[in-house]
């Protein structure tokens, strides 16, 4: 060994490439049992042909249905199902599907809608696989960290069958590239964790006319329902007005079970074979609620189409120009990528080793954590005030207090005290500023990106989770 | 009049954590029935512990949140005027968008 003791990020590297590379070897491994898998199956049809078992026309007369010998063997358990058979499954496989999102609810929906046989399967991500992300991502190997989450599936899901087209598109889906990318699909199974990119994939399904198999699951509950198929609602025909900000909680904010997007996944997965392969009722115009700490599963009654809806009503002038000049994240209050919201004016904001300067300085300021505070109780910068962003508005006259008490003490020094906020990415920080500021307190700046920069560009030994 | 309200995906925390509220309601003075309209307002008074604005905006419930009656959409039995009956089991449900 040549490694100079104690140069750990060194070895951290190694091993990181090694691991991507026992992946993709592995990879390559599987690629090759599938074709010999296949080879051999030929071969035994052939030696069965030349032993006059069955003549060659009628091998051919015989697969009418498109399957070969493999995807015969591959496919089974699917075939031999009464209510599913080679139709439904010749159907599968001629079909295509774009899943939006490789997260918690994507990670399933993958794996089976690989494994059963989707023709064509495309997988769309801007996203890198992190270590906080596996307990619910199980797509993931600890192999991929740090690598786009389209490779990491894409390989995963070629590793499970590698006998089915697999499109990787890594890249955050925009309304600049989305009509192009889902007009690719027949189907599209919206996977992501955010209002502005649900309206936009439903505005976008409505547009070309695709069915939504649409998922989401936070804490303990998830919800699941078909949008834009066969004269049933669509997203906005439900929620015409988008919620409150405050009522729009990520999983990396508030927190899930891993296992509960993964059984909402499944069911996506479930719905968009359905779909597919044109068996059973599609859960259109119905929703179901999961309930997994009590377990419970309720299947409601929703809306159909709405004449008044904006986007699919009768009246609605909505095309892909207007589409393609949509804010949806003007017209959600919230971001499509964490951490991109940007609602204050540059004067209003600081950077992390601005902010740090500040306290190198020793300028006077107050500094305003709004994180909840149980976010707070895990890590917080040292002499800074919690006062969550909810609660901000019913506690501003502790702030007042504060204030007031520093302009005291230094009554007879310098300028004024300045009012920094900070949140855990820079989100709330820029709510909470916006807020101050139409509040009269005039000099209250955010910190850009939160705790997550200060850990990135200041002190990369301040914990993040 | 008993009834069942049940609050999910988030509303819940609004009443105390509690998700299922078995209670019972008194006919308004006058009023031959209970509507929703009138059911908002003593939910809104009665167990709706904190936030409210999390919970109705106006006369009606916030956007984001289904209001189903016995399983089934309230825009499909006359939102505000859907009558409600003895054992009806109405929830509300904000929706999630987490993945
Ligand atoms: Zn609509």
């Amino acid at each position: 060994m040549e490694a100079n003791g104690g140069d750990s990020s060194e070895i951290v590297r190694e091993l990181e490439e090694l691991k991507l590379r026992k992946a993709e070897i592995e990879h390559r491994i599987s690629t090759l049992e599938a074709k010999l898998h296949e080879t051999a199956a030929v071969e035994r049809l052939d030696a069965a042909v030349s032993n006059g078992y069955s003549s060659p026309a009628a091998i051919e007369h015989g697969l009418d249905h498109g399957l070969s010998p493999d995807q015969i063997y591959r496919y089974s358990r699917q075939l031999l199902l009464p209510s599913f058979g080679v139709e439904a499954q010749s159907n599968l496989l001629k079909s295509s599907v774009l899943v939006i999102g490789a997260g918690g609810l994507g990670s399933p929906a993958l794996l089976y809608l690989a494994a059963c046989g989707v023709g064509r399967l495309g997988i769309i991500d801007h996203d890198v696989v992190e270590l906080n992300n596996m307990h619910r991502q199980i797509i993931h190997t600890e192999a991929f960290i740090g690598h786009p989450k389209v490779k990491s599936a894409a390989s995963a899901c070629r590793s499970v069958n590698s006998t089915i087209k697999i499109d990787e598109h890594v890249e955050a889906l925009r309304t600049s590239n989305a009509l192009e990318i889902l007009s690719q699909y027949d189907i599209i199974v919206d996977a992501t964790d955010n209002p502005p990119s649900r309206y936009m994939i439903s505005d976008c399904c409505v547009l070309l006319g695709k069915p939504l198999v649409s998922g989401a699951a936070l804490g303990m509950e998830g919800q699941l329902t078909v949008y834009n198929h066969n004269g049933g609602p669509c997203y906005r025909c439900l929620f015409p007005t988008p919620p409150p900000t405050s009522a729009c909680q990520r999983c990396s904010d508030s927190g899930v079970l891993g296992v509960v997007p993964g059984v909402i996944g499944c069911l996506q997965a479930l719905e968009t074979i359905k779909l597919a392969s044109m068996v059973g009722e599609p859960l259109s115009e119905r929703m179901l609620l999961f309930d997994a700490l009590s377990a419970r599963i309720r299947i409601v009654k929703i809306r159909g189409r709405s004449s008044q809806c904006t986007v699919c009503g009768d009246n609605s002038s909505f095309d892909k120009h207007q589409f393609k000049n949509f804010d949806y994240e003007d017209f959600t209050q919230f971001p499509l990528f964490a951490g991109s919201l940007k609602l204050l004016p540059k004067e209003s904001r600081i950077s992390s080793e601005e902010f740090k300067e500040i306290l190198q300085k020793k300028e006077r300021h107050i500094l305003l954590d709004v994180r909840p505070s149980h976010h707070y109780k895990i890590v917080s910068l040292p002499d800074s005030l919690n006062i969550p962003l909810a609660n901000l508005e019913s506690r501003l006259n502790e702030l007042t207090s504060v204030l007031k008490e520093k302009e005291d003490v230094n009554a007879e020094t310098g300028p004024c005290t300045s009012l920094y906020v900070v949140c855990r990415r820079g989100n709330d920080s820029q709510r909470a500023v916006q807020y101050l500021r139409e509040s009269g307190f005039d000099s209250a700046k955010d910190i850009i990106g939160g705790l997550e920069a200060w850990a990135a560009d200041v002190n990369p030994n301040f914990p993040t989770y | 009049m008993q009834l069942t309200l049940e609050f999910g995906g988030g509303l819940e925390l609004l009443c105390e954590s509690k998700k299922i509220h078995k209670v019972n309601v008194d006919l308004p003075n006058g009023a031959d029935d209970l509507t929703m309209k009138h059911l908002l307002a003593w939910v809104r008074t009665n167990v709706i512990k904190e936030r409210p604005e999390m919970f109705l905006k106006g006369d009606t419930v916030r956007p984001g949140v289904l209001v189903l009656v016995n399983d089934c959409d309230w825009e499909l039995s006359g939102q505000l005027e859907t009558t409600i009956e003895e054992k009806d089991v109405i929830v509300f449900i904000s929706t999630l968008h987490g993945g």
